[in-house]
């Protein structure tokens, strides 16, 4: 906001307009799943209107040709009939994107919620290669991270190809290093991520499973099949602050305690600034810190590792990830934190990658590649059975699904509604609030709905922050995208129906507000 | 932030404070210039992470070649500057800025106006007892706020904070004028009626608790509020992937209020609701 | 930009529509633009370009509807994208907007002016009023101080609803009878109650326009020297050189302004009032050269709310003078465009210190801001400006006309050039008189037709200027003599208080005008000037004995430590009273 007020422009493109839109000096509500073609638009007219930076193309990138070659299909007619958005307006934010002096492209999970996720991210990596908006103060590709240490998940090596500091598993010389220190032998082949999990589930290859602090059997994508995996496992142990719905389901649970105010560590943020947390109060009753929890599970397995603090463990880790070997804890406190990578004590950390595009000799890496990559819609079209989009997120005074925030009782929560487009609800003939049946190709819910006029025709939307009153992810979409493994959250098809006249009157009575 | 905009660059200027040569980077405020000379200035509208507005005059200082007292949070320190802060005439307005408030205004909690009050000698009866005061009801609309402004100072921090220096949810402003003006939703309506998102960045900046958090209310109510038995820790908050930092303050190991340090790069002490109210998960199912 | 939140109301097709006809009236179209239904224009800068729309838009919707109405300020904070809390704090503000619905919010507002030397009629006018069912507002001076005779009553000032405002005294039609007479050789009224304040032919005619002419034949740079050679000092009350304020403008480059400050609320000045409404093109003229001096594109006029006639003039002449060419794009073909908006305020003594002026314009509350930064390089919407009073700008015609050297040659040494002055009160025939600085208080009442009764105390320079006693006669009214007095001209105001004056009446309404005014920005004055005025009313009629160190303490903390010129003078002619022994 201090960059807008200072004079920055921002264009904000989403189906919806947001809270953030409404700041913005133009929003763009493209049809849900048109990113790719909104971004190749924006490339060719880049390209149409020779506004790209060829220095930068000829020295830091590889494969401009190719690449010019298979966005140049996407004039400003064919973007706009794809996006639903004028092609002036595209045109508009292409040119203003180029001829910026800085710009960034930030963006989150309604970028990677699809079922081509990595081709809406790496159309979005051509557009700061066309124009050198990356590697630069003030210029960059900003994923922004949805949770306060899901950065520093990856980092730690909860990936399963990578060790900590995102060394691959398969790398022989970096296994060897890691079994050095941990006195085992390491697997030298890659895991699996959670999306395969579930189908090694339903395979039966998978008949164990050990939760820490997750919630699938509520926040997965088509949460029936989730929770009958779930239920279907031989050994289910789950280690959580809360009896959650998985943890309900689980043989064996572990009461742990709260990372940020009970137990002392790190957590990295969205700007890979690795921070530390401390112990504000006792965990309560029987809970444990998760280190003693794995720690006494790994004694009674037969290795006894006493009992390492935590700053024991970072040291570890710092010796073994080149990204964190500067970062003391000494350092992360005098220092605010610090952002990786940062290879030694005397490193000041990083506050933007990639400056090594700008390099003469690019670091000694090789030039970044452009990627081809094509338009295609969300998996599930639209269909006279499922005529509506469906698309999910968050809403501000609520996280995931609830098992912190409910805990706080918020003057601003609206609770589960379906937001709709006031034009859909008159065609349906439905009035603000009501409850409704909304239905998908995988299940139904009943919820009421909101007059929300900032949100296109054709387009719903709610949030999931409220499981035990609408499990909204009986609705979801589990498509997934093989590269990244994450499902089509952000698209589904659905349909809106009327209930019972008498079931409305019910329903009315018990309706969810604030506090629910 | 790490210093890497390479556009930031400084020099320094030197301005005499009490007789003593002070060099401060270019853009200091004569406060920070005090503040540099180790020279304790009072402050009352003044934080770190908002803008000057220089509206409470309780940090005024004698400027040479000035006519009046100038408020040095927001009067840039200029080369050559010559300033005194303990003069006659500054001591008497600080002194007055404090027994106006105070006669007007319940400073009953207003813990870092207090040793200002004894500094200047300050006497907040003399204007007599039948004095116009805020004279206003405590207000609690909600679980999370409570707003008395019987204590406001009307020193526009929380405006700000709401505004354009930290929110920008605009959710009140200054309203009415004079001694009558009061800080306020459109026509006064109820905060959960109003724009109001419940960051607690008002809370947070209010130098006078007119602005609460209910917790902290209700046990100040029971009369169990124990800033001496509280301790505080500096942690980071367990929602979304910003990284604020927040600073739990627990009594009886309890988290009973929740901070963000205003020096902290990522968001200068600006929290949104999840990272002010959020933590209440952490005590559940405990026995209250 | 923001997010808006906003409640259920909604606005009357009426309120929309006068709030719709404001902006087209005004240029402005809304800040988001829904350009289909999936784009929409907003942000930041359309937003802060529109802001200045706020006034006028509630304006509309006060005249419209009577009050600030929720669903009209719902309305305003779409069109615009002003919070409506803000607006909410910007209406609140001022006198002349109501922001609740309280009965007889739908009937005709009058204001009855109970500052002196209205005050002595008030009362009697307030009960008549009343009596007849009338809603009545007891508002501060309203710059008629020449119409407050037993014979006139005090001042009025009818705010309509679905109306236009109106003062009752006002002759919107014929030539307004100046007191003085025209054989003195006066120069900046020389037109007033000669020539027809309508007709651009006849300012022509009594050679309007040449000026600019000459301005343009010698260049900005030379007119720039002319006013600083003429030592022409501001005459709104600090007289700061103009000069220096044009040169500084001049010297900065991009958007700039020429703002004319004709919010005249100091109590006893209607100086103003008088060329506005007589001699508006003169004001007009005398603003496009300096608007040719410094580089400005750009000239506003802030004219207060409560002088409906005056606004009516000027906007004719400003319709008048584009017409013809002289507003506007390349102004009597030159290549020099200069615009010129008027924005009325809506009743705010505060909204007459320059940097409030310009907050208020804007469409923020009128707080004044601190200085520096000066209105120079950081004025309207921040950019530099030239602000200036209107009889400070007609002394530019002269000066233009014939010469710095020769303006200098007027006057005294210190105090250059003419001077109106007010008079009022007990004084036989009250009105804006012009001299050449130089005469005595004495001689100054003359022109009026001398004092009415046995003098005892002259309020000179307005609510925030000082009593003088009778030994004060002989002194000139000149900067100079004046300040070695203690004194000050302020703004002209010359009121005179025979010895049936109540002066303990007269002070308390002073303090209590002050502890209106106060905008309630910073401490002193927000607390200073009640406490002052709760001394004074707790005092009233007996002797001050202990309280007049109160009074001290409480002027000292005012003068040394409020951020504006309010506080700072605030407790001045109090004091003075004390120090003269009327009260």
């Amino acid at each position: 906001m201090t960059g807008l007020d200072n004079g920055a422009r921002m264009y904000a493109v989403d189906p919806r307009r947001t809270s953030s839109a409404k700041f913005a000096d133009l929003w763009l509500g493209l049809e849900l799943g048109s990113d790719v073609a909104l971004a190749n638009t924006v490339a060719n007219h880049i390209i149409t209107k020779d506004l790209v930076n060829h220095e930068f193309i000829a020295h830091s990138t590889e494969g401009y040709e190719a690449f010019k070659e298979s966005v140049s299909t996407y004039t400003l007619e064919r973007g706009a009939a794809l996006t639903g958005l004028p092609a002036e307006v595209i045109a508009e934010m292409a040119e203003a994107y180029a001829t910026a002096e800085k710009a960034q492209i930030l963006w989150t999970l309604g970028i990677t919620e699809h079922h081509n996720a990595v081709d809406n991210v790496l159309a979005l990596c051509n557009l700061a290669l066309l124009t050198g908006h990356i590697g630069r103060w003030g210029s960059g590709l900003v994923p922004l991270r949805g949770q306060n240490n899901v950065q520093g998940g990856g980092d730690m090596g909860a990936l399963p190809n990578k060790f900590p500091g995102f060394q691959n598993v398969t790398d022989d010389a970096h296994r060897a290093k890691f079994e050095a220190v941990y006195g085992v032998e390491l697997p030298a082949e890659d895991g699996i991520h959670l999306t395969l999990m579930f189908e090694a589930m339903e395979r039966g290859d998978i008949t164990a499973a050990y939760v820490i602090g997750e919630n699938p059997a509520d926040s997965e994508a088509d949460i029936q099949h989730a929770r009958k995996m779930l239920s279907g496992l031989d050994l289910l142990v789950v280690q959580d602050i809360f009896m959650t719905r998985t943890a309900e389901l689980a043989d064996v649970v572990l009461p742990a305690s709260v990372g940020w105010a009970e137990c002392e560590g790190t957590v990295t943020s969205s700007e890979r600034r690795v921070q530390r947390v401390r112990a504000a109060v006792p965990p309560p009753g029987e809970a444990w810190h998760d280190q003693d929890i794995i720690g006494e599970l790994a004694r009674r397995m037969g290795y006894d590792w006493g009992h390492p603090t935590s700053e024991d463990l970072w040291e570890e880790l710092r010796s073994l990830s080149p990204l964190h070997g500067g970062m003391t804890y000494e350092r992360l406190e005098a220092e605010g934190g610090l952002q990786w990578p940062c290879p030694d004590v005397d490193h000041p950390g990083s506050p933007f990658l990639h400056g090594w595009l700008w390099e003469d000799d690019l670091g000694g890496r090789g030039p970044a590649p452009f990627s081809t990559v094509e338009h295609a819609g969300p998996k599930e079209e639209l269909t006279e059975q499922f005529p509506i989009r469906l698309t999910t997120g968050r809403s501000l005074d609520s996280y995931n699904t609830g098992v912190q925030s409910g805990g706080y009782d918020s003057p601003i929560r609206y609770g589960d509604a379906l937001d709709i487009n006031p034009a859909d609800a008159a065609r349906l003939e439905l009035d603000d609030g009501e409850r409704v049946l909304v239905s998908s190709p995988r299940g139904s819910v009943e919820m009421p709905i909101r007059f929300q006029p900032d949100i296109p025709v054709g387009l719903t939307f709610t949030t999931f922050h409220f499981p035990e009153l609408v499990d909204i992810n009986k609705l979801t979409n589990d498509a997934w995208d093989k590269r990244s493994g994450t499902a089509e959250f952000k698209a589904a098809s659905i349909r809106i129906e009327k209930l019972p006249a008498e079931t409305r009157e019910q329903a009315a009575v018990v309706e969810p507000i604030a506090g629910a | 932030m790490t210093a890497t905009d390479p556009n930031l660059t400084e020099t320094a200027v030197t301005i005499s404070v009490n007789g003593n040569d002070v060099a401060v980077p270019a853009g200091s405020s004569i406060l920070d210039a005090c503040t540099a000379a180790g020279i304790d200035t009072p402050t009352i509208c003044y934080a770190e992470n908002l803008t000057p507005v220089n509206a409470c005059r309780v940090c005024v200082v004698e400027v040479e070649n000035s006519r009046t007292l100038v408020p040095s949070c927001s009067r840039t320190a200029e080369e050559g500057m010559v300033v005194q802060t303990d003069s006659d005439r500054v001591r008497h307005s600080r002194k007055m800025v404090l027994e106006f408030l105070g006669s007007g205004v319940d400073l009953s909690q207003a813990d870092e106006i207090a040793p200002w009050m004894e500094t200047y000698g300050a006497d907040p009866t003399r204007f007599g007892d039948d004095v116009e005061t805020m004279n206003e009801s405590v207000r609690i609309e909600d679980d999370l706020y409570v707003r008395d402004y019987d204590k406001c100072v009307l020193c526009y921090k929380c405006v700000e904070a709401c505004g354009d220096d930290a929110q920008h949810t605009f959710a009140i402003s200054m309203s009415g004028r004079g001694f009558g003006a009061r800080i306020a939703t459109e026509f006064d309506v109820t905060l959960p009626e109003s724009a109001c998102v419940y960051c607690g960045n008002c809370v947070a900046v209010c130098p006078t608790n007119a602005l609460q958090f209910k917790t902290e209310f209700d046990l100040r109510k029971a009369d169990n509020w124990r800033e001496e038995d509280q301790s505080v820790t500096q942690t980071v908050c367990s929602y979304c992937g910003v990284g604020c930092n927040l600073e739990l303050h627990t009594q009886d190991e309890r988290i009973v209020k929740v901070t963000s340090p205003n020096d902290h790069s990522v968001t200068s002490g600006h929290l949104c609701i999840k990272g002010r109210f959020g933590w209440q998960y952490v005590h559940a199912g405990a026995d209250d | 930009m923001p997010d808006l939140h906003l409640t259920e109301d909604r606005a009357s097709v009426a309120e929309s529509a006068a709030i719709d006809q404001t902006l087209a009236d005004l240029g402005v179209t809304p800040a988001i633009v829904v350009e289909t239904e999936r784009v929409v224009r907003g942000g930041v800068h359309r937003k802060n370009e529109r802001r200045h729309a706020l006034l006028p838009c509630l304006h509309a919707l006060q005249t419209e509807s009577g009050w600030i109405s929720r669903g009209g300020t719902n309305y305003i904070a779409e069109k615009l994208n002003i919070p409506p809390a803000e607006i909410y704090g910007v209406a609140s503000f001022y006198e002349m907007f109501r922001v609740d619905e309280a009965p007889g919010h739908d009937d005709d507002v009058v204001h009855v002016c109970v500052d002196s030397p209205c005050l002595q009629y008030a009362e009697a006018k307030i009960a008549e009023l009343t009596a007849a069912g009338k809603h009545v507002h007891r508002s501060p001076c309203l710059g008629q101080c020449d119409r407050a005779t037993a014979d006139h009553g005090p001042a009025l000032f009818i705010q309509g609803r679905g109306a236009e405002n109106s003062v009752p005294s006002d002759d919107a039609t014929g030539l307004w009878d100046l007191p003085q007479k025209h054989e003195f050789g006066i120069t900046l009224l020389k037109n007033v109650g000669r020539i027809d304040p309508t007709s651009l032919d006849a300012y022509v005619g009594a050679g309007g326009y040449k000026a600019l002419a000459k301005a343009f034949g010698m260049g900005a740079d030379q007119v720039i020297e002319e006013v600083t050679t003429a030592g022409l000092m501001g005459r709104g009350g600090a007289a700061f050189p103009t000069g220096i304020k044009w040169r500084g403008v001049a010297a900065e480059s991009g958007t700039k302004h020429i703002v004319v400050n004709a919010d005249e609320s100091e109590p006893g000045t209607f100086k103003d009032r008088t060329i506005m409404e007589n001699d508006p093109f003169a004001l007009i003229e005398a603003m496009t050269i300096a608007g040719f001096a410094t580089g400005a594109q750009k000239g506003w006029i802030y004219i207060r709310g409560e002088y409906p006639l005056a606004t009516l003039r000027l906007q004719n002449a400003i319709d008048e003078a584009r017409a013809a060419g002289f507003v506007g794009d390349g102004i009597a073909r030159s290549s020099f465009n200069f615009d010129i908006e008027i924005r009325r305020g809506a009743g705010a003594y505060i909204c007459g210190e320059e940097t409030a002026l310009f907050n208020s314009l804007e469409g923020f509350r009128g707080e004044p801001r601190q200085k520096p930064p000066f209105p120079t390089t950081n004025g309207l919407f921040d950019q530099p400006t030239a602000i200036n009073n209107p009889e400070t700008l007609l002394n530019v015609l002269p000066i233009v006309l014939d010469g710095g050297e020769a303006y200098k040659a007027l006057g005294t040494e210190g105090s250059s050039g003419y001077k109106l002055f007010c008079l009022s009160g007990d004084v036989a025939t009250p009105g804006t008189y012009e001299v050449t600085f130089g005469p005595t208080l004495r001689e100054v009442l003359e022109l009026a037709g001398g004092v009415q009764g046995t003098l005892r105390a002259v309020l000179l320079g307005g609510a925030a200027g000082s009593f003088v006693g009778p030994d004060a006669l002989d002194m000139p009214l000149t900067m100079e003599a004046t300040r070695a007095a203690g004194a000050s001209l302020g703004s002209g105001v010359v009121m005179a208080f025979n010895d049936t004056t109540d002066f303990s009446a007269v002070c308390i309404r002073i303090a209590e005008f002050f502890r209106n005014e106060s905008c309630g920005q910073c401490v002193p004055c927000r607390v200073g000037a009640v406490r002052q005025h709760e001394v004074l009313v707790r005092t009233a009629g007996a002797q001050l004995n202990g309280e007049v160190t109160l009074l001290n303490d409480i002027d000292q903390a005012m003068k040394d430590a409020s951020i504006c010129g309010l506080g700072h003078t605030a407790s001045t002619a109090v004091l003075s009273a004390i120090e003269l022994g009327l009260i």
